[in-house]
């Protein structure tokens, strides 16, 4: 008798704080186009899977009449749960509870469940919806986001992390999603920033929207924060398991193998590449006639789109894809494509994730704006990420492969362990024009036509050089190879690298040009 | 296959022009301008607070221009060098972003 009574008792209990900021704040929520944080987790996780912990937890600030306030959870929902059957940590922020607002217990509600995911060695997914810290609690809130970033660098490279922007994200609570592998963030809900436009108006005059300064499309076209985009919450948790399917569950182990497909597209690899160097074309075409089932799942789409970056399968296996894109800015490295595929490939190297190079471009980005914005240590990350990964590292050249950027990406002299180039390859120190206007200078000038000879020696060049054997006679590439080969090529150079075991001396830990 | 032909601009990289696309984020930069000994810009956003001098005033290298206070920093800006004052852009109380031109300075030849 009693232990029913005990047992209608927890029920009680528990539905009162699951009932979150109460109805009313339910209500300003849905008003927002935001679902509450309990319903998001459910959306995410798979049905019926997912556990609560610290259902119970309260707030102890005595200050400011907080004593008097009872804060369901904390604002804060923890658990665990699985994603396409594999287990993962999660918590979500509930904007209806005091606006989300991060105190001491909840952010301790926070680090328990990443201790535990790091411990567990499965992903953690955090939620953010979150008007800041709990001002009342003062320090005790500076407190909470430090030992939340603690464990988002703990945990880096070991588990993968997630950070899911459903609301506001703003001052010190951005860092933990800056911390983390994979930022998501919907249209309209997403807003990220470490001054808000209240305070830009106060101090600087300053006019700007929340959704201009910091809304899900800037950050995801224009900062790089973000590195996946939605139209609405149910799109992005869609990616977020699609992403998930991808990957392994941490460092030691490889991601989830399963039945090998064919591409499906139809296209023929070779008409892709138009035979002029001049002329762009997309490079997701020839990624998606080389990956199973054209399932391309690309990273920061937006953001940098003169580089490609994401993932794909082989053969069953997921491999990491870098490839320049001739779409835009005729593929050039500059800082932001610097910046994005260096820690695309420093992912890839952490997960045990092949990485797979298609190069095509013609060089850096020329400009004053590229050089002050330290354009020499934004390249330099991507040197430093492939020399440094260890995993099979390939690399096709489609096309042009010019000066630094043939050493970049991923060049046998950087421990590329396959190098392949079609024959469309024009492996040179620089582009033709270029290279003839200096090596033939003295002919140019002195002859009567000097355009015409320019032309001559253009030719002349583009004949001996703009071609992939001069490489090939070096052995700086391993196969001059048929487009249609490619995807065979990599099958078989993927099953080679199986066991790959590449030695690294000791060290605590290198220094990259962050 | 025309209307797909225009979305593409000309892109120089080096000696060569390539057909592609522009992102958001390069038609957004901004063009590099040659900085100017004689205009003083605020190095940081703020507001000024308080202006030590007057247009056709020399002011000897070292002298106190304005004050611009900052993320609760009173910052004094002094003359960098020997020179008039030619013109005055901000007042006080003024809120200015980076980079505006604030004091624009005349050279003086110095007997």
């Amino acid at each position: 008798m009693s232990t029913k009574k005990n047992i209608v008792a927890l029920r009680q209990k528990k539905a009162i704080v699951e009932m979150g900021g109460g109805e009313k704040a339910i209500e300003k929520q849905l008003a927002m186009g935001k679902l509450p944080a309990r319903e998001r987790i459910l959306a995410l996780l798979d049905n019926k899977s997912f556990h609560e912990y610290d259902l119970f937890v309260e707030h102890e600030e005595r200050n400011f009449g907080m004593d008097q306030k009872k804060l369901a959870g904390d604002g804060v929902i923890t658990g665990t749960g699985t994603i396409n059957g594999k287990p993962v940590c999660i918590y979500a922020q509930d904007f209806t509870v005091m606006g989300g607002s991060l105190g001491l217990k909840h952010a301790r509600k926070i680090t328990k469940i990443m201790d535990h995911a790091l411990k567990m060695k499965i992903p953690c997914i955090g939620i953010n919806d979150s008007g800041g810290a709990r001002i009342q609690e003062g320090i005790g809130a500076l407190a909470g986001y430090g030992e939340i970033f603690y464990r988002n660098t703990m945990a880096s490279g070991v588990i993968p992390q997630i950070s899911v922007i459903l609301g506001p994200c703003a001052g010190g609570a951005v860092y933990s999603p800056a911390l983390t592998d994979f930022v998501f963030v919907v249209e309209n809900i997403s807003k990220m920033f470490i001054t808000g436009p209240n305070v830009i108006e106060t101090v600087l005059g300053e006019k700007i929207s929340q959704e201009d300064l910091g809304g899900a499309r800037i950050h995801a076209e224009i900062t790089g924060n973000a590195h996946f985009y939605a139209l609405s919450e149910q799109e992005c948790f869609k990616q977020i398991k699609d992403l998930l399917a991808l990957l392994p569950q941490n460092n030691e182990e490889a991601a989830k193998t399963v039945t090998p497909k064919e591409p499906k597209t139809r296209k023929n690899i070779e008409d892709i590449i138009p035979a002029s160097p001049k002329q762009p074309y997309d490079v997701r075409d020839v990624i998606k006639s080389l990956v199973d089932e054209s399932h391309f799942m690309e990273v920061h789409e937006l953001w940098a789109a003169n580089i490609v970056v994401g993932f794909g399968r082989m053969g069953g296996e997921t491999v990491g894809f870098v490839a320049n894109q001739p779409l835009y800015l005729a593929g050039v490295l500059d800082c932001d494509a610097s910046d994005k595929a260096a820690r695309f490939i420093r992912f890839c190297d952490s997960f045990n994730i092949p990485i797979i190079t298609l190069e095509d471009m013609p060089g850096y980005l020329p400009g004053v704006d590229q050089e002050h914005a330290g354009v020499i240590r934004h390249g330099a990350k991507v040197l430093y990420a492939y020399s440094e990964a260890t995993v099979p590292k390939i690399t096709i050249i489609l096309r042009k492969a010019y000066g630094g950027g043939y050493i970049a990406m991923n060049s046998r002299h950087l421990g590329a362990d396959f190098v392949f180039a079609w024959p469309s390859a024009e492996i040179a120190v620089m582009g033709p024009e270029g290279a003839a206007n200096i090596i033939f200078k003295k002919e140019i000038e002195e002859a009567e036509d000097k355009d015409a000879m320019r032309e001559i020696k253009v030719q002349e060049y583009i004949d001996k050089f703009a071609n992939p054997y001069v490489a090939a006679s070096k052995g700086f590439i391993d196969a001059v190879i048929e487009p249609g080969e490619t995807r065979g090529v990599l099958l078989h150079s993927l099953s080679m690298s199986k066991k790959k075991h590449d030695y690294r001396p000791a060290k605590k830990h290198g220094i990259p040009p962050f | 296959m025309e209307e797909r032909e225009e979305q593409f601009v000309d892109f120089a990289v080096t000696a060569r022009k390539y057909k592609t696309r522009l992102t958001a984020k390069y038609k957004q930069r901004k063009p590099w301008v040659s900085p100017s000994a004689y205009e003083i810009q605020s190095f940081i956003p703020g507001t000024v607070i308080k202006i030590f001098v007057q247009e056709g005033q020399i002011v000897k290298e070292g002298e106190p221009l304005l004050i611009l206070e900052a993320m609760k920093m009173q910052n004094r800006i002094d003359m960098p060098f020997t020179a008039k004052i030619k013109r005055i852009e901000i007042a006080e109380g003024e809120r200015v972003a980076k980079d505006t031109l604030m004091i624009e300075l005349e050279n003086i030849t110095v007997e």
